[in-house]
């Protein structure tokens, strides 16, 4: 066992966040969201304005919009990534940043530097980080998790393999295997079939499905519109930073276009 | 026999030819690993621009007659700082940050220098020695190695990671910015203590071309850092020896053995690459 009972690590950890391990307030939804308003990065001018979301653990939401909508600035407020203009915005009934080990959070591929000198492997381990804090090496459990983790996304095989190798779907995987090994409690993914191929595309929205199964709140910016009704139970239809009612028939793409 | 005598004749025969080998060896492993960072993180134009800033420390220092050495680390954490809060949220680009800092310290340097009446004290610091290199210099390496290498190991998977995902970093709640900080601290430590031993050229080299070097031979971050302090290494000794036997300028020889063993490494790895292609 990795962690004891209240989901802390055990012995003594130098956490990068102070404010890490706070226990979640009893009772409260997994994310919840009132009348958000934020700002695009160094800049002056809204990118979501009131946007309002309540998610019961377990709950899978998807994100929809044409490009520029917000869906990544939503992504990346929760993540804590942006800071917040105004409105509440609580994961766990706690504010962004309390619980950084219960936030995973699955980037855009560009913003990674492919070029590095890093293994996959060692890649997934970087989602166990959060837990290890500072001066602390992995663990003989950490690269059990970790190789679970890259076996579960079919990627066991390319384990050694530099990541700027992997395909644009291996890649995609990689992502989500340390998101996965993080055991985060909300997960939230940016475009995670973009631009995949089909292989990857089936894993994934399997993958969806099984952790919301597990427990996990999900939290999915996504342009597979066919897949809306069967892979989640929430849509977020987002047009120009605002909340919008989503088209009779939402899970067409003419219906979209003409919204 | 005779060959390996040869070889090492000159280092038991005399203290300086000791000293130099035991400088390029700390300032090779030094800079080396220090410059596996500076090449993954495109900071090359950094490394160059600390080797300059110092300038007016020193001559700041020179005329309040405190140590060099101090007043050259002092500039070098004022650029390091100057350049990570002009450039901090990408509000200038880092490498337009650097022009601004470097040119300004150096300027600033150059007018200190003029009311002196003699320039030829400053020189000796720019430009260095490896061959008069003094057991002071080697202790002052010697400690300034402990402290950078013994943090780049000790932060090595914050390290890591900032450098290539620095995203990541923030939401598990890792400053990556504090972390650069702490990268162009140990780099102005680096490059100063580099220069005052083997002076700007040779610390520019020893900061670039052994790290870049091992890019091409490996895909794995601690073998590279490894490989780039054998090449250090490895062209330090190559070129003090050259230095000794031709009589040639010591630091000069140095930087072309490195720049040759890059070029093998970039020729091995064409021909490795021209062979695949043929039996593929």
């Amino acid at each position: 066992m990795i962690a004891s009972a209240n989901g802390k690590p055990r012995g003594v950890r130098l956490f990068y966040s102070r404010r890490h391990y706070a226990e979640p307030v009893a009772g409260s939804p997994a994310l919840e969201i009132e009348h958000l308003y934020v700002n695009r990065p160094n800049q002056n001018i809204l990118a979501l304005e009131d946007v309002s979301v309540r998610l019961p653990v377990g709950a899978r939401l998807a994100l929809v919009g044409p490009n520029g909508a917000g869906k990544s600035t939503l992504l990346k407020s929760i993540a804590g990534l942006l800071p917040i203009r105004s409105g509440r915005l609580l994961i766990y009934g706690l504010p962004v940043g309390a619980c950084h080990h219960r936030v995973a959070y699955l980037p855009q591929r560009g913003e990674i530097d492919w070029r590095f000198p890093i293994s996959l492997r060692r890649l997934v381990m970087t989602g166990r980080y959060v837990h290890l804090g500072w001066l602390r090496r992995p663990s003989a459990e950490d690269w059990q998790i970790v190789d679970r983790t890259i076996a579960r996304l079919g990627l066991s095989a390319l384990a050694e393999r530099q990541i700027g190798q992997l395909s644009g779907g291996q890649q995609q995987r990689a992502l989500l295997a340390r998101a996965l090994a993080q055991e985060a409690d909300l997960i939230l993914l940016d475009e995670p079939t973009s631009a995949v191929d089909a292989e990857t595309q089936a894993i994934i929205s399997a993958l969806i499905g099984e952790l919301s199964r597990d427990g996990k709140t999900l939290v999915v910016a996504t342009h597979n519109l066919e897949r809306l009704e069967s892979d989640f139970d929430n849509v977020l239809y987002l047009r120009e930073g605002r909340q919008v009612t989503p088209p009779l028939n939402a899970s067409s793409d003419a219906a979209w276009q003409a919204l | 026999m005779t060959f390996l005598n040869d070889l090492i004749e000159p280092f038991i025969r005399f203290q300086f030819m000791r000293n130099s080998l035991m400088a390029v060896v700390l300032v090779g492993t030094l800079c080396a690993t220090i410059g596996v960072y500076v090449v993954l993180r495109r900071m090359a134009f950094i490394g160059d621009a600390l080797a300059h800033t110092v300038l007016p420390g020193i001559v700041f220092a020179y005329f309040n007659g405190l140590s060099l050495f101090f007043g050259a680390v002092v500039a070098g954490l004022l650029t390091a700082f100057g350049i990570g809060w002009l450039s901090r949220r990408e509000t200038l680009r880092e490498d337009t940050a650097i022009g601004i800092m470097f040119t300004f310290m150096f300027a600033l340097g150059i007018l200190l220098m003029s009311t002196a009446r003699s320039f030829r004290d400053f020189t000796h610091i720019l430009f260095g020695n490896v061959l008069g290199v003094t057991p002071g210099d080697l202790n002052l390496i010697g400690g300034v190695a402990i402290i950078v290498l013994g943090t780049l190991i000790l932060l090595h998977k914050e390290f890591e990671l900032t450098s290539f995902d620095p995203t990541h970093a923030e939401v598990i709640g890792l400053r990556a910015d504090r972390l650069r900080y702490a990268l162009l601290i140990l780099l102005a430590l680096t490059v100063v203590t580099a220069i005052q031993a083997v002076g700007v050229v040779l610390t520019s080299a020893m900061l670039i071309t052994p790290a870049a070097t091992a890019s091409l031979l490996t895909n794995r971050l601690p073998r590279m850092m490894l490989i780039a302090i054998g090449v250090a290494i490895l062209a330090g000794v190559i070129g003090l020896y050259a230095s000794y036997s031709y009589n040639v300028a010591s630091g000069a020889a140095i930087v072309l053995a490195c720049t040759s063993l890059f070029g093998l490494a970039w020729l091995g790895r064409t021909l490795k690459a021209w062979l695949s292609s043929r039996l593929a």
